[in-house]
């Protein structure tokens, strides 16, 4: 019966908490997402939006509460490639001496072996995926050399290379360009329709309203969580930015 | 010859010093060893673990007294002093609020001081000297094979995972997402660290061997923004590195270690000033050139 359940669920986080040290980061957070839906995941900084992603991707430990890919356990769904995380550009080191063919191409080491040597299909995935994101006449150029959004799209390429079932994303538009935001954007739409389930955290209340079907809403627990037509109201944003409206907390870049 | 200085042609610059026998072992096993550091470099300049390659080499120390003391060979007694260093590292850095730097200087120091009053209270036999300062041209035969297995072992264990350290280094989060083990990766980089630095400290001595773990990974991050050339500028410049600075060595008389860090140091410089794209007039040139 139960695993019935799961199969509906691409995520499955339920009432998951994590400490640092024995300080709380996030606590009794609850997220279920199915094939082809979009959430938003919208707080403050330090509310917990990265810690999820963590919990998520298995880089941190939960100290409470259980967490189904697919239905299956993180570990299985590590094995099977089943999540792509695409990282803040701040969280890259730009210096690293490799270039977007190198970076696209770590999207397929989890099924090559252990050497890591590329087989034919892993290079044409590596292909295909860059084409994707259009960034073909970049293939080798160091990741130093590139702009803000070309950056991202090497990522989301890597993400695409991985052929994961869900992504989750850490800020896709924040410094991009406004040929990425549309290329992003479009890309969001195919992924949907290929059955892909995304997670993206935003500081932009724009973009929540224009992709996602679904708004989780946290500070440190879930604030409100649910379709965005009806979750993403004022009253909640107010009370997710602990009483503050977020035009005020984050200026006039967002 | 006639005692003519200037007239020594660059034939028996060259050849005069490999007659010796000693000087054969003591090029092979520096070149071996220097080569095997500066691989390693490669990782540990992108890992940014510069400090941590200083506090392994010098945390082996009590380990090599403890091996010599109890009769088993010294690159074990490096090997748990090194990784246990790292280990109590991450413990006091996990369990109070000083910050990582203050940790790594505080333990490295720690066991260090206690390798010197093992020295000093248990063995006349160790060379204090010999261990800080290393010793290329002595190094017994036996200590030779074991040089040459643990050089080939950590050759072999960065090789086979190569791609994995370089994900790790550079995304570690992404690699945990794809199921690679990456507590596996950061030992086994840890391991390779400790025995590069028991084998390094053979051969020019605790002090310098941060040096050769240090420098030539850093001369080549200059030079390159390709991963691969990365590896290879770093381990050239380490072989160029020892060759120079034992016949440097040899015809001038001065410390062996000493001069091939000297002559690293050197290659670092001329790769700061003059390196095509990250040279410090490359990128005035740019600068000048933009306005």
């Amino acid at each position: 019966m139960k695993s019935m359940e799961f199969e509906k669920y691409r995520i499955e986080a339920e009432n998951i908490c994590v400490d640092y040290n024995g300080k709380v980061a996030l606590y009794d957070a609850t997220l279920r997402l199915k094939a082809g839906q979009i959430c938003g995941l919208v707080g403050m900084n330090g509310a917990g939006k990265t810690t999820f992603f963590n919990a998520l991707t298995g880089f941190v430990n939960l100290s409470k509460g259980k967490i189904r890919i697919n239905g299956e356990t993180l570990k299985t769904s590590q094995k099977d490639q089943a999540v792509a995380y695409v990282p803040q550009n701040e969280g890259i080191d730009a210096d690293f001496p490799v270039n977007v063919w190198d970076i696209v191409m770590m999207g397929r080491y989890g099924s090559m072996n252990i050497f890591r040597s590329p087989r034919e299909s892993d290079i044409q995935a590596v292909k295909n995926a860059i084409e994707r994101v259009d960034l073909f006449d970049y293939s080798f150029t160091p990741i130093g050399n590139l702009s803000g959004g070309q950056r991202k799209r090497t990522f989301l390429a890597r993400a695409i290379a991985q052929r994961a079932s869900i992504l989750l994303l850490d800020e896709p538009f924040a410094g991009v360009d406004i040929r990425t935001e549309k290329l992003i954007s479009e890309l969001f739409i195919q992924f949907k329709n290929e059955g892909k389930t995304i997670l993206l955290s935003t500081h932009d209340m724009i973009h929540v309203r224009e992709f996602c079907d679904l708004v989780l809403l946290i500070n440190k627990t879930v604030v409100a969580y649910g379709d965005t037509s009806e979750v993403f109201t004022p009253e909640n944003i107010t009370s997710t930015f602990g009483g503050m409206s977020p035009d005020f907390l984050f200026g006039p870049e967002s | 010859m006639d005692g003519s200085f200037l007239t020594i042609d660059i034939n028996s610059f060259i050849t005069e010093p490999i007659a010796h026998e000693f000087m054969r072992k003591a090029i092979l096993i520096s070149t071996l060893i220097t080569s095997v550091c500066g691989l390693l470099s490669s990782f540990l300049t992108l890992k940014g673990w510069a400090l941590m390659g200083d506090a392994v080499s010098h945390a082996v120390m009590p380990g090599v007294v403890v091996a010599y003391a109890i009769g088993v060979p010294l690159s074990i007694g490096a090997f748990v002093f090194g990784v246990g260093s790292v280990a109590l590292i991450g413990f006091i850095k996990h369990k109070s609020r000083i910050k990582e730097d203050t940790v790594i200087g505080l333990v490295f120091t720690g066991f260090f001081a206690l390798g010197i009053v093992l020295i000093s209270k248990i063995t006349s036999d160790i060379d204090l000297m010999h261990i800080l300062y290393g010793t290329p041209l002595g190094i017994p035969l036996s200590d030779v094979k074991q040089t040459i297995f643990i050089s080939l072992l950590v050759v072999l264990l960065l090789s086979i995972f190569r791609k994995d350290l370089m994900l790790y280094c550079f995304d570690p989060r992404h690699a945990k997402t794809i199921g690679i083990n990456v507590s596996f990766l950061h030992y086994l980089l840890l391991t390779c660290l400790s025995l590069a630095a028991v084998v390094g400290l053979q051969a020019v001595g605790i002090v310098l061997v941060v040096a050769m773990l240090i420098t030539p990974g850093a001369t080549a991050y200059l030079l390159t923004d390709k991963f691969d050339e990365l590896s290879i500028i770093s381990v050239l410049s380490s072989i160029i590195s020892s060759l120079i600075g034992i016949y440097l060595s040899y015809w001038l008389d001065i410390a062996p270690g000493g001069s091939i860090v000297l002559v690293q140091t050197f290659i670092f410089l001329f790769a700061f000033l003059f390196a095509p794209r990250y040279g410090i007039f490359k990128v005035k040139q740019l600068l000048s050139s933009s306005k």
